[in-house]
């Protein structure tokens, strides 16, 4: 017995002094560096007007990619967990592409299209001159979006495909015979199963999209215009004098504040969602009964 | 699939695609700059790293001027980054009226791109320089190794900082400096200047993607012996932190020249060909070259530059890019992939 | 029986796109969303990857800066997706079978390489690492130099990597049926014995699956290590991301698209094996 309980204290210690040095030893010392030079200047530096219009840019940029991949993603894992058709699983990789993907390619693959030298640029040119719009994608605020929404293309459906594995087709097929339409399935029966894992993929979606930094930097060169916060970030940072360099730490431990904030919350609703598979999993096991 | 949910497929399809591009129209519309009022005008410049301060008091003092002169408010927006990548996102469609850059090179490359006329570098004074730099190195406080000149850095235990000139502007005249030296010191024996070259590199212990990448690993990490760094670099490092750093010019050094350009299809494009011209051109004014000596930066002017004489070391003998047949022989040379840089580095 | 029979009748609606309604309007959906967000961009990439000839193609690829950059890029994610294996799996087990005080916190933590911006965890950890940060300034002096090294790209990737692993091994381990582990203690086995022979096979796929995004995430990771890794090529600490920009810088459209290209490549080939194992294992939990 008293072997058993070494175990479980050395794999604490060792779970523990892991998570210590790797994760919040780093989270500290952005903390730390942010504060050294005192709270008057730390509050000065979240003062200047690079900072709000790079954070509302951001918040702007991650309400359209959560919108955007939620959607998407709903629809896809429906379409990936419900139908069985030739090429799914290359789909299922398809859609996961832009998990594992540089970001720098990213943000050379819209250079690509819709850059001065893109294929697609005369079509917007010529959209431009027909409308008398003046659409322009990359080095302005279209193109960030994009290259968030590609980065965290694959975040909601990886996490509501799982649930809709788990919970299975029966009830749907049920509703189905008995001639319920799609949509009315898809709201009455599927939804409320994927609401907690939805909610989820939106707290990952939009923390992945509010710290995405290689592909926006990629495609978006004006401060105070196209920047997101990584982004303004970067330019302190780069800006060389010791008080940047703190005004960076100062904006970084912003985005380490939102991140809490997003993990808290995801907690929470994971404890609810755990609670929700439990009721799942009971009511599968008194049917099988 | 039957034809009818392949039909439902297409609308779907049709539906999606409006909903995109009415997107891309919308948000099309906050990005861009007001112009159409004539009292207001935007113009973008697209420059490199270390020059955020220099033109960011220059925009000032050139708007209280153009505001006087011409009675029409100007908005200059600031765009900075490596050289080379920011010369990249003007060809690749980035905003930019004028481009003020490391390097003549990166501006030939916009030029090849048919951005910019050919005989831009004829337009402003001085192959379109209104200030130069040097190259110099930047040691600890009390120079603790004894590093006075490019021989020193090539000693055993002599950790160097320099970026890397496959990326980044200063570097390349940071490698064409040694290079000088070395090709003085061994009367042109090409094959002891680059076995010079070679330890050189050798002994660089990081390689950042930018100078400014390199001044934060020497000063803010700690790492190294010595920076070869900007000379305005090295003055605003010191500026800052006057008892840890000190600046070793060594005996021979190159001329850097940043150069500025207007981009004339954007320029034209956005009606902005005058601004642009007056703009630059002002960064020749007794104003803005006394600013440019502040910053660190050395005035075209030569009565100017010698005010500026206890801040600079004006006896370092330079070498200019004509040395080197000009930069696009150089680049040919030294920097693409398989040249020199290349042959000594992997050696 | 009723129940082989009913699976057979499912079996054969499914192969109908099953009898749920709505089929043609995901489809729609789903390809017209993927093709404008990501295969067209993508395809933009490879139409210039293919204007190459393949001998031009090869010469790119097989040059040294691009070889050592693969090699580092593969060696470094290889080295970290297996560290965060090891620690992944005992934190995973730690949280699943033990409850203790900080539990929750820890079970918190561990997503924040995802919520925090690359950019901001590689200008830390390169100076947390360097020979004047703590803990840099220990390692430094029993001789471990950790920023502008391989080490340092390492160390980069286990902290971007580690929640993959967690998050994949987690939900297995949950689900996981004590019986057999007591079954096997009770005929004797011991306790390494039989995690060997007895949970790691169970806990195989989904360790796999971990393992491959971890790693495809660390060949492709560019913000949080350019800043620790030095970026020499003397010493090989460039990853390939960063050739890439090199190359971009240049202009050299050709080349990036190109080293772009064998990226692409291998993440697919990778994620392909990640779901062709994620199938073999719901597969294998249903029939249990």
């Amino acid at each position: 017995m008293s072997k058993k309980r070494n175990i479980k204290i050395l794999m604490i210690i060792i779970s523990t002094l892991f998570v210590l040095l790797m994760l919040v030893f780093p989270l500290a010392s952005v903390l730390v560096n942010s504060f050294s030079k005192g709270l008057e200047f730390y509050f000065n530096s979240l003062k200047t007007e690079y900072f709000f219009s790079a954070l509302g840019l951001t918040c702007i940029v991650t309400f359209i990619t959560v919108i955007v991949n939620s959607f998407f993603g709903i629809i896809a894992s429906y379409l990936l967990t419900r139908y069985s058709f030739a090429g799914k699983h290359i789909l299922a990789t398809l859609i996961d592409i832009p998990f594992s993907i540089s970001p720098v390619i990213a943000g050379l693959a819209f250079i690509m299209m819709f850059g001065r030298l893109g294929w697609a640029t005369p079509i917007i040119d010529t959209i431009n001159s027909i409308t008398g719009w003046n659409i322009k994608i990359v080095f302005a605020i279209p193109g960030v979006v994009l290259a968030t929404i590609f980065v965290t293309f694959p975040f909601v459906s990886r996490e509501i495909i799982p649930v809709l594995n788990a919970v299975g087709t029966d009830e749907e097929e049920a509703a189905a015979i008995m001639g319920a339409s799609g949509f009315t399935i898809f709201r009455k029966i599927t939804f409320p199963h994927i609401k907690w894992a939805l909610a989820y993929g939106v707290v990952l979606c939009s923390a992945r999209a509010i710290g995405e930094f290689g592909a926006v930097n990629a495609l978006s060169k004006t401060r105070g215009m196209t920047f997101t916060l990584p982004l303004e970030i970067d330019a302190l940072y780069l800006s060389g004098s010791s008080d940047s360099i703190v005004a960076a730490y100062a904006v970084s431990s912003i985005l380490v504040l939102v991140s809490v904030i997003l993990l808290v919350i995801r907690n929470i609703l994971e404890y609810r969602s755990d609670r929700i598979k439990i009721s799942v999993e009971e009511r599968a096991e008194i049917k099988e009964d | 699939m039957s034809m009818k949910k392949f039909n439902l497929c297409v609308v779907v399809m049709a539906i999606i695609l409006s909903m995109l591009t009415g997107c891309g129209a919308t948000s099309g519309g906050d990005s861009k700059n007001v112009k159409g009022n004539s009292k207001t005008v935007t113009i973008t410049n697209v420059s490199y790293d270390p020059t955020r301060e220099l033109y960011a008091a220059y925009n000032e003092i050139f708007s209280d001027y153009y505001k006087n002169e011409a009675g029409i408010d100007v908005t200059v927006v600031q765009s900075h980054g490596g050289s080379g990548g920011q010369a990249r996102s003007v060809v690749e469609g980035a905003e930019a009226d004028v481009v003020t850059l490391a390097l003549a090179h990166d501006i030939t490359l916009i030029e090849k791109a048919g951005l910019i006329e050919p005989d831009w570098i004829e337009e402003f004074e001085g192959d379109s320089s209104p200030y130069t730099s040097t190259i110099v190195f930047l040691v600890r406080s009390g120079n603790p190794k004894g590093i006075n000149d490019w021989d020193d850095l090539i000693r055993d235990g002599i950790d160097v900082i320099s970026p890397d000139p496959k990326s980044s502007g200063a570097a390349c005249w940071n490698f064409l400096a040694a290079w000088y030296y070395a090709s003085q010191k061994y009367g042109n024996d090409e094959e002891q200047i680059k076995s010079f070259m070679s330890k050189l590199y050798g002994n660089v212990k990081v390689m950042d993607s930018g100078a400014r990448g390199s001044t934060t690993t020497f000063v803010e990490n700690g790492q190294g012996d010595v920076l070869v760094s900007w000379e305005n670099e090295a003055i605003s490092t010191l500026s800052e932190y006057p008892d840890d750093y000190e600046i070793v010019s060594p005996s021979i050094s190159i001329l850097a020249q940043p150069s500025v350009a207007i981009v004339d299809e954007n320029a034209d494009r956005n009606g902005t060909q005058n601004i642009a011209h007056d703009y630059l051109s002002y960064l020749y004014s007794e104003n803005a070259q006394r600013l440019i000596g502040e910053y660190g930066y050395r005035p075209s002017d030569k009565a100017i530059l010698g005010e500026y004489a206890d801040k600079f070391d004006l006896d370092m003998s330079l070498c200019t890019i004509n040395d080197f047949g000009g930069w696009n022989a150089a680049y040919e040379e030294f920097f693409k992939d398989g040249g020199v840089f290349d042959e000594i580095y992997s050696r | 029986m009723i129940k082989e029979k009913n699976k057979e009748q499912n079996n054969k609606r499914k192969k109908r796109h099953g009898s749920i309604p709505g089929f043609g309007l995901s489809m729609g959906i789903t390809l017209t969303m993927l093709s404008m967000l990501v295969l067209i961009p993508l395809a933009s990439i490879l139409l210039y990857g293919l204007s190459l000839s393949p001998s031009e193609f090869f010469a790119i690829v097989c040059s040294d800066s691009v070889r050592y950059a693969l090699r580092t890029s593969i060696l470094c994610s290889f080295i970290a997706a297996t560290i965060n294996c090891v620690f992944g799996m005992i934190i995973a087990w730690t949280l699943v079978r033990y409850n203790f005080f900080h539990r929750r916190l820890i079970d918190g933590l561990i997503e924040l390489p995802f919520a925090l911006p690359t950019a901001v965890a590689g200008i830390t950890l390169s100076k947390m690492y360097s020979n004047t940060g703590i803990p840099g300034k220990w390692l430094s002096a029993i001789g471990i130099d950790v920023s502008y090294t391989h080490l340092g790209i390492v160390v980069a990737l286990i902290f971007v990597g580690i929640p993959f692993v967690v998050r994949t091994v987690q939900p297995v381990l949950q689900k996981f049926d004590y019986q057999y582990e007591e079954a096997a203690h009770i005929l004797g086995a011991g306790r390494i014995i039989t995690f060997i022979k007895v949970m790691l096979p169970e806990l195989m796929p989904a360790l796999l699956t971990g393992f491959g995004l971890a790693f495809a995430r660390g060949m492709g990771e560019y913000g949080s290590v350019i800043y620790i890794s030095g970026n020499s090529a003397k010493d090989h600490t460039q990853v390939v991301s960063y050739v890439i920009m090199q190359k971009l810088n240049y202009m050299d459209y050709a080349g990036a698209t190109a080293v772009a290209l064998v990226m692409l490549i291998t993440s697919f080939v990778i994620l392909m094996v990640i779901n062709l194992i994620q199938i073999k294992q719901s597969k294998r939990t249903n029939n249990v």
